[in-house]
């Protein structure tokens, strides 16, 4: 498959992985292995990164790259700290802005997570910004400076698939950054649809580490996210209202 | 310089918390001398816990053999307290009313039916009920509990009066509890010597690492031989009711949030508890106590109005496949008895007969031993 490149970085792998409801760090270990992701993350505020023995160990253990994640924070202010923590820590100037609205629906809060953006941008950050699926506010944060976009196809772990494909769609073709579909994904389906709607990565993790064999899921996610890229490049066959043969008898 | 002491047991343990007590006491029954060492026993994870004996209502995909772990000690609870109870004179308010496990919202309910499918599949034993059929066993539960689900074999028990019913057990036996840390394990001449934090060296032939979530800080492990055990925090608050509040174990999912409650005796409620990678920080924080009060009184309205007695972070002591590390290791003379997480009061039982038991098991032990060996880990830190 082709490389996915995020500023300036390439992976081979288009499916980003998270690491949250894992039963055990051993499954969460053996879904990662299944994924083949190359790039997972990890909340930074429910996480000390200096302590041994958390999921950083097992990303270093798999040499996979760690994107810290402002989950939890609800303003501007906070994921601006949480993200400016993480760097110290982990070293990493990569971060996956997440700045929630509410906490039953863990929308993005759009004005927030805008204000967020700008000064990590000015601040020298690689931002991947989590938001509605809104392309005007796609557009606007690319053009801030983002390294990617990350609408939503669902609210996060309700699993609902891609509500609406038509906005994703936009956001793709409006878009000169990566696309990643973040959040909603239920099942392999969803991810093969995310990347054959033209988005260069899926982020998951509820659909893998709360399925009842996450090993399996990950394999699932992985397959899915290559075939609906595959389907992507290959360019599928305009949809009709009638049959046509595909071994017409005569010209 | 140190000093050559003359406490050379046949049994030490390291670590006085649920599960080094309940081994110590165990060995020492079983007629072997026995020491434990501990700075301040029972005042770690087990402190903290709740002591709920829930097998059955805890059980989640990818952990049937935790389950199966679970089980097995549950069956032995009811002889444990009898004879602690008997042999201490102190009570460890051990119940057996059942655990009822409520749905809040919609979502949660959802999650609960899936819950009931698996139990289904693992032959569990359970009862399902409605929101009002909730209400009527538990009358302080919210009105907007839209269902249950009731795990009659699920019990529980007071950790606190377990750890000092098992120190009263211990000193009747003259198990001596030494107040001080395990520095370093050394060369001994015969068995296993482990050097104290004031020099003194202790000798025995069984060395019992039962250290929790600081099994890993022991030096002079050989390589390949520290635990891969991490602490995970949790916080914890107990409440006080003048009435009896809650007549069963109550857990319940609040929009995916999960809380538990355990009701005592004495009138206490124990509300837990979180689960937090934070390393060996044993703050309570403001949000922490604020997630459980919130989702407990979505459960049982009730709680606000209750006092709150004591608020406090223990570390469980977690491994990667949130398994148990118990028995021998390739070490001669050291075993372990650690890595408990979520269920050391629960696994204390079974973890004690797995090391000092009698030899003459059913053959289901073997197959929970091999589940638990420590060697699993080879090579993983």
């Amino acid at each position: 498959m082709d490389e996915l490149v995020i500023a300036g970085e390439k992976f081979s792998s288009r499916l980003i992985m998270g690491t949250g409801g894992a039963p055990s760090l051993e499954v969460l270990d053996q879904a990662l292995v299944a994924s083949g992701t190359e790039l997972t993350t990890v909340a930074m505020r429910r996480l000390d990164p200096g302590a041994p023995g958390s999921v950083l160990d097992v990303l270093r253990r798999r040499d996979i790259k760690v994107l810290p994640n402002t989950a939890g924070c609800y303003t501007a202010g906070e994921a601006v700290l949480t993200a400016r923590l993480a760097r110290e820590a982990l070293g990493t100037p990569w971060v996956k802005l997440e700045v929630i609205a509410d906490e039953r629906t863990l929308l993005p809060d759009p004005i927030e997570t805008f204000d967020a953006a700008e000064r990590l941008v000015a601040d020298g950050f690689v931002v991947l910004p989590y938001i509605g699926d809104d392309p005007a506010l796609a557009r606007r944060l690319e053009q801030a400076g983002c390294a990617a976009v990350m609408p939503l196809g669902a609210p996060i772990g309700s699993g609902l698939g891609i509500r609406n494909p038509h906005n994703i769609e936009l956001i793709v073709e409006a878009a000169s950054v990566p696309v990643i579909l973040d959040a909603g994904i239920g099942t392999a389906s969803d991810a093969a649809l995310a990347m054959e709607l033209g988005c260069d990565a899926v982020l998951l993790a509820t659909a893998v580490t709360r399925a009842q064999r996450p090993e399996v899921m990950a394999s699932a996610m992985r397959g899915a996210v290559e075939a609906g890229r595959l389907a992507r490049l290959a360019g599928r066959i305009p949809k009709r209202r009638y049959a046509e043969a595909s071994s017409p008898m005569s010209k | 310089m140190p000093s050559i002491s003359p406490r050379s047991p046949d049994v030490l343990v390291l670590g006085g918390g649920i599960i080094g007590l309940s081994t110590a006491w165990r060995a020492a029954r079983q007629g072997l001398t026995t020491t434990v060492v501990d700075p301040a026993p029972g005042r770690g994870a087990t402190h903290a816990a709740a002591g709920m004996l829930a097998p059955v209502s805890e059980v989640t995909y990818t952990e049937e053999p935790l389950l199966r772990l679970g089980l097995a000690s549950l069956a032995r609870w009811p002889e444990f307290a009898a004879e602690l109870e008997a042999a201490s004179g102190h009570e460890v308010d051990y119940r057996t009313d059942g655990m009822l496990d409520v749905a809040f919202g919609p979502d949660d309910l959802t999650a609960l039916d899936d819950l009931a499918v698996f139990l289904d599949k693992l032959g569990l034993p359970f009862e399902r009920l409605t929101g009002r059929e909730c209400r009527r066993l538990e009358p302080m539960l919210a009105p907007s509990v839209r269902g249950g689900l009731l795990a009659r074999g699920d019990a529980w028990v007071d950790p606190r009066r377990v750890t000092a019913a098992l120190l009263a057990a211990l000193d009747r036996l003259g198990v001596e509890v030494v107040r001080r840390s395990a520095a370093e394990l050394v060369p001994g001449e015969s068995g296993r010597s482990v050097r104290l934090d004031d020099g003194e060296i202790v000798t025995a032939e069984r060395i019992v690492l039962a250290a929790g979530a600081w099994s890993g800080a022991l030096q002079g492990l050989p390589p390949g031989l520290m635990p891969p055990v991490r602490p995970v925090k949790g916080q914890i608050m107990r409440l006080r009711s003048p009435a009896p509040l809650l007549g069963h174990c109550v857990r319940g999912t609040v929009h995916g949030s999960p809380v538990y409650l355990v009701p005592r005796g004495d009138g206490e409620i124990v509300l837990g508890a979180t689960q937090e990678e934070m390393g060996f920080d044993t703050r309570v924080t403001a949000g922490g106590l604020w997630e459980l009060l919130r989702d407990a009184r979505e459960l049982v309205p009730g709680v606000t109005e209750l006092e709150m007695c004591d608020v406090v972070a223990g570390l469980r002591p977690g491994t990667p496949d949130n398994l148990p590390m118990i028995g021998r290791t390739a070490l001669p003379g050291l075993l372990m008895a650690t890595g408990h997480h979520r269920g050391g009061v629960l696994l204390a039982p079974l973890t004690a007969d797995l090391l000092f038991g009698d030899p003459l098991f059913g053959d289901g032990d073997g197959a929970l031993a091999s589940a638990c060996s420590p060697d699993r880990f080879k090579g993983y830190v």
